[in-house]
């Protein structure tokens, strides 16, 4: 993929740009709540005051923002290899599959520190074998994974309702869930952090889950910039055709990218169910699937972008929570059109506002846009 | 003969249920022939639902309703278009925007507007499409076989289906026998012979595009006007995915495009129909195989067990002019 665009100093290209198309998307938000007849800018501070002013509401914003963590980073590898992984949602829900498994065939035997490894695997193979067949078909079919892994989404939407209604389901119990974990398949909650700033948290769902996402995000970047995997994975992403001179096998690369990818979205099932619910539900997953395509585009696919969008949109959702509670006519789901705007703006019209920033840049400094400094004006 | 009305029956549903399918499929269509992957179907279909049902509910003409459906679906198709025609950006995340733009401010301004949980108040009959009896539907009613087919099957649809159907043979007139229809399909495939052609690239594909926006209205006012009498939250329900579904699985033609939609409609009347009871021969089959069917056929189909679906070539790639 060839950029038709001049070159801008690299914290304009990762930090500017990002930071002013997140400023369009909340900017157009503002209008969606005047459109409704309230106040963006009471509404934004009810949504900051929602998320941060308790320790009790930090400790939700940073449990949303595990799940997210997961979920971005599965998107963003998927990313680097040129792939779009659309299949999040799915992936994590039959991940809760994997978690399912060995926290109801363990949870009497094992202490939580031998069932919390068994769980990671069971969610991530599963996780994986999900990204797999999608993958397969990619790479040796030419079916196009965007499309596969959207089916993919549906048919473990069905998978998962049949069995939490016909086979996971206790007997003589109506409600479609598994029964409830014994305490050794409980996760320790990490409120004592919050406590140690400061902070006094009542009950909060933050778990250790939240430092296996930050684990994952280190090994991201690992896995990315410092191995030889990574290596052929951005090559794949960059241009095939340079992998392929450079003798990389193509369906190779993409299958262990989905399956790497898979694994981290399927990862994220640990958080609700292990970290709060303590048991499978329907439907558990609850979009984070797709806000990780948001926290991915907004993170550039790096880790180091990923953690704080990741946060930002953990913020969202708690104060989202907050908003619809002080503000009736704005309900929880005034964070889906922010999710919408800011996938639009720092997504698809991520070029939009680049050549006045180029512009600008050039008026200043031509030299900070790859131009010659004697030549003066924009390009 | 209570086979044949139980029949009639699934029939008679499988159609109202395929409508909503077809359109967007066929709105799908004219987006994707000219080059441009639209995964948006299903957010605008919602969002020309929510419109249709506002508007039908005020004015009380579902005549209104339809043209507000169209406007905001359009309009979406235009911001799609912006972004990956003239902005060049990645059309996958685009539509992906706009349903998550839809989904939510569709509830967020029901509900400030109505205040009813995100839904539209129901519209009376005067603002909707209801069922037409065609002529004659009462008098053969009693003539074995054909009568039931006639008066069950054929009539009784609102008109917005007798549209949808029509819709069939005129998207195939206008791709396949005129000129805009021979360049919407060239532009898909070969933008750079079009634009050494002298024909405008963007354009060609900005209409394409607003015809997708028109028809995805049409199916979002079938939704709110016609099945249901209002709109309720979510209530596109991934229509707009399975549509998606049929249009690969008719390989980007309208003919089979319809097939496709009837027989996935059949597959949710099924669905609807079987419920829990056991089948002959095979069992009890669970509601949740028969909803995943239309996914996992697609699937098969497109790792190319049934035939290969060979999308557009120009598909998803982003014309940039040589400089």
């Amino acid at each position: 993929m060839s950029t038709p665009y001049a070159k801008l100093p690299a914290w304009a290209d990762y930090g500017l740009i990002p930071l002013i198309n997140l400023c369009v998307a909340f900017l157009v938000a503002g209008l969606v709540v005047l459109l409704v007849g309230e106040n963006p800018l009471r509404a934004a501070g009810l949504m900051i005051e929602g998320a941060f002013g308790r320790g009790q509401y930090i400790g939700y914003t940073l449990y949303y923002a595990t799940s997210f963590m997961f979920t971005g980073l599965a998107v963003a590898v998927a990313f680097h290899c040129g792939l779009f992984n659309i299949g999040g949602e799915g992936q994590a829900y039959i991940g809760g599959l994997g978690v399912a498994i060995a926290c109801l065939t363990f949870d009497s035997i094992f202490p939580w520190w031998i069932n919390f490894p068994l769980a990671i695997l069971g969610a991530a193979a599963i996780g994986a074998f999900w990204a797999f067949i999608p993958a397969i078909l990619q790479a040796k079919r030419g079916s196009h994974i965007v499309i596969t892994t959207i089916m993919f989404n549906f048919i473990a939407a069905s998978t998962m309702v049949y069995l939490l209604v016909d086979v996971l389901k206790p007997l003589g119990s109506m409600a479609p869930q598994t029964r409830t974990f014994l305490p050794d398949a409980h996760l320790p909650k990490l409120n004592w952090v919050i406590e140690l700033f400061g902070g006094t948290v009542r009950s909060s769902p933050f778990n250790i889950s939240f430092l296996l996402a930050l684990l994952m995000a280190f090994l991201v970047w690992v896995l990315i910039w410092r191995t030889k995997l990574g290596y052929e994975i951005r090559t794949q992403g960059h241009s095939p055709k340079a992998a392929r001179y450079a003798g990389i096998s193509e369906a190779k690369i993409i299958i262990i990218t989905m399956m790497i990818s898979g694994a981290l979205a399927g990862m994220m099932a640990l958080n609700p169910i292990m970290g709060d619910q303590h048991r499978v539900q329907i439907d558990f997953v609850t979009g984070a699937g797709f806000v990780g395509i948001a926290v991915a585009l907004m993170g550039r696919s790096h880790p180091a972008g990923i953690v704080p969008a990741a946060i930002l949109f953990g913020a969202l959702y708690q104060g989202g929570a907050n908003l619809a509670f002080e503000m009736p006519n704005i309900s929880r789901d005034m964070i889906v059109i922010i999710q919408g705007l800011v996938i639009l703006f720092a997504g698809a019209l991520e070029h939009m506002l680049r050549p006045q920033v180029q512009a600008l840049f050039a008026s200043f400094s031509p030299r900070s846009v790859g131009l010659p400094a004697a030549k003066t004006g924009g390009a | 003969m209570d086979f044949f009305n139980a029949l009639i029956l699934v029939l008679d549903s499988t159609i109202r249920l395929s409508v909503p399918l077809l359109l967007a499929c066929l709105a799908g269509l004219y987006s994707e022939r000219s080059g441009i992957f639209d995964i948006g179907l299903e957010g605008k279909m919602l969002a020309g639902a929510f419109a249709a049902g506002a508007v039908a509910y005020i004015s009380g003409s579902a005549w209104g309703g339809l043209a507000a459906a169209i406007l905001v679906a359009v309009f979406l198709a235009l911001v799609h278009g912006f972004a990956s025609i003239t902005h060049r950006g990645n059309q996958i995340v685009s539509g992906v925007a706009i349903n998550f733009i839809a989904a939510g401010s569709t509830i967020i301004l029901g509900q400030a507007w109505f205040a009813q949980g995100g839904r539209t108040p129901s519209v009376d009959a005067s603002g909707r499409f209801g069922p037409i009896t065609l002529p004659f539907a009462d008098s053969v009613r009693d003539v074995p076989v054909l009568g039931p087919i006639y008066s069950e099957l054929i009539s009784g649809h609102s008109l917005l289906a007798y549209l949808a159907f029509a819709a069939v043979p005129f998207t195939w007139w206008v791709l396949f026998r005129t000129r805009f229809g021979l360049r919407l399909r060239a532009v898909g495939e070969n933008p750079a012979a079009v634009d050494t052609a002298g024909i405008s690239v963007t354009w060609l594909r900005y209409r394409a595009v607003i015809c997708t926006g028109i028809l995805t209205g049409v199916a979002g006012t079938y939704l709110a006007l016609a099945m249901n009498a209002g709109f309720v939250k979510d209530m596109s329900a991934g229509r707009g995915y399975i549509a998606l579904a049929a249009l690969i699985f008719a390989k980007w033609k309208p003919v089979p495009a319809m097939l496709a939609c009837l027989l996935f409609g059949f597959l949710d009347a099924m669905a609807i129909r079987i419920g829990g009871t056991p089948l002959p021969f095979i069992g009890r089959v669970p509601v949740q195989v028969i909803q995943a069917l239309p996914f996992v056929l697609t699937v098969i189909l497109l790792a190319g067990f049934i035939g290969k679906a060979i999308p557009p070539r120009a598909g998803g790639q982003p014309y940039v002019k040589e400089r």
